[in-house]
């Protein structure tokens, strides 16, 4: 244990602490009410909050104390137990606001979900690390696709499609242990095409890609083949336009149109669907250089944003601190992805950086999903701000999530 | 490639969030001000606005509480139309229509739907209240007048329009501002200082709590009690003997410069413009274009001074030492002047010298007198010039600089003026042309407060205050250098006797001999004078103006007037008839005279100023 104490990452400890601190004294002034009590009260939001750091703390050490080799011994069983705890859900589970995912022990709820990517990640990492694993073969891909698949699906039948989102981060270890850069490119121009095609409709869509399809061939004409080729993209592009415009109309329901709506600048309602927004917008805008003070802000005083010590948490930081906090914040969420990158690049040991890459990649899509929500650059989708907003399943998740990485990066030399 | 990808995301979200936020925190401000009006409520506490009492203590102006039914349109929710409607007197059509006004003015600011409700509407409406979401009840203080006199002096009070709301941040909309007279003049003095609460609210537009603890309230301050140099029974004696006539009549005390009346007429009732039909009223006041019962004529309306205006050519005429009081001047009918031009005057004694060319008003003296002191000069430039500045030590020629919110500067000529109208040097003028201002006529513009001026200077010699409408702020006399300071005139005091006895003379022998009062010794002096209108661009004579200035006690002056009846043919018609019933109502409080106080109440001009408006042809000086 003292030779491994020394090898902690200090400096990512020293973040994850400031970061948890910071959330809390923002999650403090949100959930603060008429009367100050304790920072302990447990009925209020805060003091609760406070108890779940408390608890992280122990979860640290249990983390940390766990040898390094339990994590990828038990990483399948783990991960069918977490399977198993999603699954569970329809029938043990707490229904709230329609979802379906909470366990509920005498008033605590815990959120699997959040813990099911934990045992993804380490699922992902044992399957890539396999001796006889190749993920530039299809077949091995598609193994990977369906342990990542799987919680996806049991959580979109919650049902809790911002959750399920997260689960794309997986795309940057398989893409880093070599998953062909097609996947992520497909992945894009099916995402441009997406988008504009709600902004433009399919029509201008199909026939600019219809367009461009035929401009490519017009200049690489003297390669041979192409006419076939060319003609199948424009068909599959136009094909794509044409089903995101079926799906978004026929199959999404309202309030998630109006959610792309908003973002995409289709809909301009700052009273209805688009509050949230405009609320944070407003909380965050006034904040100046330096903010309103430490609860101070009147946005966050009058509760005008809701979920504000949730989702929103970012909008009071934004107000009460000005952009000296935002750009705080902002850069400790760099510098902690970057070190955890420089950590993932620095492992001897397959499982212990697709690990890493898959911690990296949950926590950059939670990061600039919550935020660029907040901000107004991307939809309303309700995921939290990883240690910051309150919570006690997200906390802890993430916890456990970093420190078993800690533990693994500290024992990098040992394993072999 | 594969060890790059991430970090380049990464860093570009970076880059781009931290882009984001110095746009929306740093760059662009419009969030602060929505999160002010989202967030943090205003009200205002309105003070009591300040009594104000006439010279004698008595209460001319208090207040009343009144209720305004508010809305914030962006508040307000389905409510029963018909019963709001019903409840208030006001048609469901108009209801709608004030509260689309209010969503223009603004959806989250307040604006008035139904002003000034009766006590009645107040309790029956405040027992609903609750049905009426986004409506609330404004409590205000309106003004309550316990006189029916003084309108033009007291001013009013109105809502403040949008220029005022952009020129003065003091003042929101729905806001009352005082607007003329006393309460326009005095405005920041009487209202006082509201005091603000910024209360937090949440989403639900409830209210939570003082927005940083109060640190940013502020209390109300109470407006100040005025108390005015009117007397208000002599001002509603005025305002009486001026029924049915249009002009003017200012008394001032000469010893202090002090306003004692002020009427116009045609005036109204004060009481008149508060209230829900203020508006109505108003609106009628204001276009009534022919009586002007808005137009202080006792402040604004610039007439030919006529007669009145020889005294102080006498006395010009004296301190430039151009006549001794035994000059003697003939008069044969009037003056001939130029080729074969004349200035009539009236049968009278002949020749005459100053008392008795004061007496008799003899148009020939005061020509003769004028000449010599234009001609004293090599040129008439330098002439006119310096009986120009003599006039203008007096306070004429220009505004006053009284306390009154309106006024008119008159008129002097000088050198200046009849170089411009006779095109010099061109063409040559003489004192000649001039010579209308000997008798007051001509180029001469005085208003009545200008005249009741001169009057008091007379009257005390040689010197005056600058006449004002303010006595006491909260009690406290009034220390304004302006008003306590005394203004010396260019003619030295010796001068004034023989004019003051030439003016008691006109009592005693001369143009008012039968308007003396029994027991007051008054100085007077009568004015007729020409006056034209302009029909369809014709320029067309009008029945003389009546004029008449005076003061009394001759020997110790308690009250300078001048009178000013537009239309009443020669001076001592109407307005010497009104000045001596002024100033015995002034120092006796009683009235012996009661013969011409009788002839004044029954006698009308309305007759007289239709004429010119009935589109038939006239006659005048009937």
């Amino acid at each position: 244990m003292s030779k491994s104490t020394v090898n902690f990452d200090w400096i990512t400890i020293l973040i994850y602490f400031i970061m948890v601190l910071f959330g809390w004294v923002n999650i403090y002034s949100a959930s603060l009410g008429d009367n100050p009590s304790s920072i302990f009260e447990f009925s209020e939001v805060y003091g609760k909050q406070a108890v779940w750091v408390l608890l992280s703390i122990l979860l640290i050490f249990i983390s940390l104390s766990i040898e390094s080799r339990f994590y990828q011994r038990f990483s399948s069983v783990i991960y069918a137990f977490a399977l198993l705890s999603l699954a569970g859900l329809f029938v043990f589970g707490k229904t709230i606001a329609g979802q379906t995912a909470w366990y509920d022990f005498g008033g605590i709820r815990i959120q699997p979900a959040e813990f099911v990517k934990v045992a993804t990640a380490l699922a992902i990492a044992k399957y890539a690390s396999g001796i006889q694993t190749n993920l530039k073969l299809f077949n091995h891909q598609i193994v990977a696709f369906v342990i990542i698949a799987l919680p996806i699906l049991l959580i979109l039948m919650q049902p809790d499609p911002g959750s399920a989102m997260i689960y794309f981060a997986f795309i940057f270890p398989l893409y880093r242990e070599g998953l062909h850069i097609g996947y992520i490119l497909v992945g894009l121009f099916a995402a441009l095409i997406f988008v504009t095609t709600l902004v433009f409709g399919a029509f201008y869509i199909s026939i600019a890609i219809a367009l461009i399809c035929a401009g490519l061939f017009i200049y690489y004409r003297r390669k041979r083949l192409a006419f076939l080729k060319y003609l199948s993209l424009a068909l599959v592009g136009i094909g794509f336009s044409l089903s995101v415009s079926y799906v978004f109309e026929n199959v999404l329901k309202q309030h998630h149109r109006d959610r792309f709506n908003i973002v995409l600048g289709q809909e301009v309602d700052s009273k209805g669907i688009g509050y949230n927004t405009n609320q944070s917008e407003i909380a965050i805008g006034s904040g100046g250089w330096f903010g309103k003070g430490w609860t101070e802000g009147t946005q966050t005083k009058g509760q005008f944003v809701p979920e504000q010590h949730t989702d929103y948490i970012f909008s009071t930081v934004g107000e009460e601190w000005g952009f000296f906090g935002t750009s705080l914040v902002v850069i400790l969420f760099i510098l902690l992805l970057l070190r955890l990158l420089y950590l993932a690049e620095r492992q001897k040991s397959t499982f212990n950086r697709v690990y890493g890459y898959s911690l990296v990649g949950i926590i950059f899509l939670h990061f600039m999903i919550n935020v660029g929500m907040v901000i107004g650059i991307f939809p309303t989708v309700g995921i939290p701000l990883p240690l910051f907003s309150y919570g006690g399943s997200g906390l802890w998740s993430f916890t456990l999530l970093l420190f078993i990485f800690i533990k693994l990066d500290a024992e990098r030399m040992s394993n072999w | 490639m594969r060890r790059l990808l991430l970090y380049i995301i990464i860093l570009t979200t970076g880059m781009i969030f931290l882009g984001r936020l110095f746009y929306l925190q740093v760059l662009d401000d419009s969030f602060v001000a929505r999160s002010q009006d989202n967030a943090v409520k205003v009200v205002y506490d309105y003070p009591q606005r300040g009594y104000i009492f006439d010279r004698n203590g008595k209460l001319l102006v208090s207040n009343q509480p009144s209720y305004d039914v508010m809305a914030i349109p962006r508040n307000v929710k389905v409510f029963d139309t018909a019963e709001f409607s019903q409840m208030l007197n006001i048609s469901p059509e108009e209801v709608a229509r004030r509260l689309d006004k209010a969503k223009v003015y603004s959806p989250r600011l307040p604006s008035i739907i139904v002003p000034q409700l009766t006590k009645s509407e107040y309790a029956y409406f405040q027992e609903k209240m609750r049905n009426y979401e986004g409506f609330y009840i404004q409590k205000r203080s309106l003004r309550d007048y316990q006189t029916h006199n003084g309108s033009n002096v007291l001013g009013y009070i109105a809502e403040v329009n949008k220029k005022i709301i952009e020129d003065n941040p003091y003042y929101i909309s729905g806001d009352l501002i005082g607007k003329q007279g006393i309460e326009g003049y005095y405005e920041e003095l009487l209202r006082g200082v509201k005091g603000v609460k910024y209360i937090q609210k949440d989403r639900f537009n409830r209210d939570i709590g003082a927005f940083k603890e109060g640190i940013f309230d502020t209390l109300p301050k109470k407006g100040k009690d005025l108390t005015i140099t009117i007397d208000s029974d002599l001002q509603a004696y005025g305002e009486l003997l001026m029924e049915n006539k249009w002009g003017g009549i200012v008394a001032i005390e000469p010893a202090t410069g002090e306003i004692l009346s002020l009427v116009t007429a045609p005036s109204y009732d004060p009481a008149l413009l508060v209230g829900r039909k203020r508006s109505q009223n108003f609106t009628e006041l204001y276009y009534d274009t022919i009586a002007r019962p808005l137009y202080d004529r006792g402040l604004q309306a610039e007439y030919p001074p006529g007669s009145p205006f020889k005294t102080i050519n006498a006395l010009i005429a004296l301190q430039e030492g151009v006549v001794t009081t035994h000059d003697r001047f003939y008069c044969s009918g009037g003056y001939v002047f130029g080729r074969g031009r004349k200035m009539g005057c009236h049968p009278h004694a002949s020749p005459l010298d100053m008392i008795p060319g004061i007496a008799q008003s003899c148009n020939a003296y005061f020509a003769n007198v004028y000449r010599r002191i234009i001609e004293k000069f090599p040129t008439p430039q330098e002439g006119v010039d310096v009986w120009s500045n003599h006039l203008k030590s007096f306070g004429l020629g220009n505004y006053l600089g009284s306390d009154l919110s309106t006024g008119r500067p008159g008129k002097i000529p000088d050198a200046d003026y009849y170089n411009k109208i006779y095109n010099y040097p061109t063409y040559k003028w003489f004192s000649t042309a001039t010579i209308s201002n000997a008798i007051g006529q001509g180029e001469v513009l005085m208003t009545p407060i200008q005249l009741a001026n001169m009057t008091a200077i007379i009257a005390n010699k040689g010197w005056f205050y600058t006449p004002h409408i303010l006595k006491k702020i909260d009690g406290t006399p009034i220390k304004d250098k302006e008003f306590t300071e005394k203004k010396i005139t260019t003619v030295e005091p010796r001068h004034f006797e023989p004019v003051i006895e030439g003016m008691h003379q006109v009592y005693k022998a001369g143009t008012a001999s039968t308007l003396g009062v029994q027991g007051i010794e008054i100085a007077g002096k009568t004015g007729t004078a020409e006056n034209f209108t302009r029909i369809g661009g014709k320029r067309i004579q009008l029945t003389d103006h009546s004029i008449f200035i005076a003061f009394a006690p001759v020997d110790d002056p308690k009250i300078a007037i001048a009178v000013f009846v537009e239309n009443g043919y020669w001076g001592g018609r109407y307005a010497g008839r009104i000045a001596g019933l002024m100033i015995e109502k002034y120092l006796k409080g009683s009235i012996s005279r009661t013969d011409m106080e009788k002839w004044i109440l029954e006698h009308s001009l309305e007759a007289e100023y239709m004429k010119p408006y009935s589109g038939e042809s006239f006659r005048i000086n009937q």
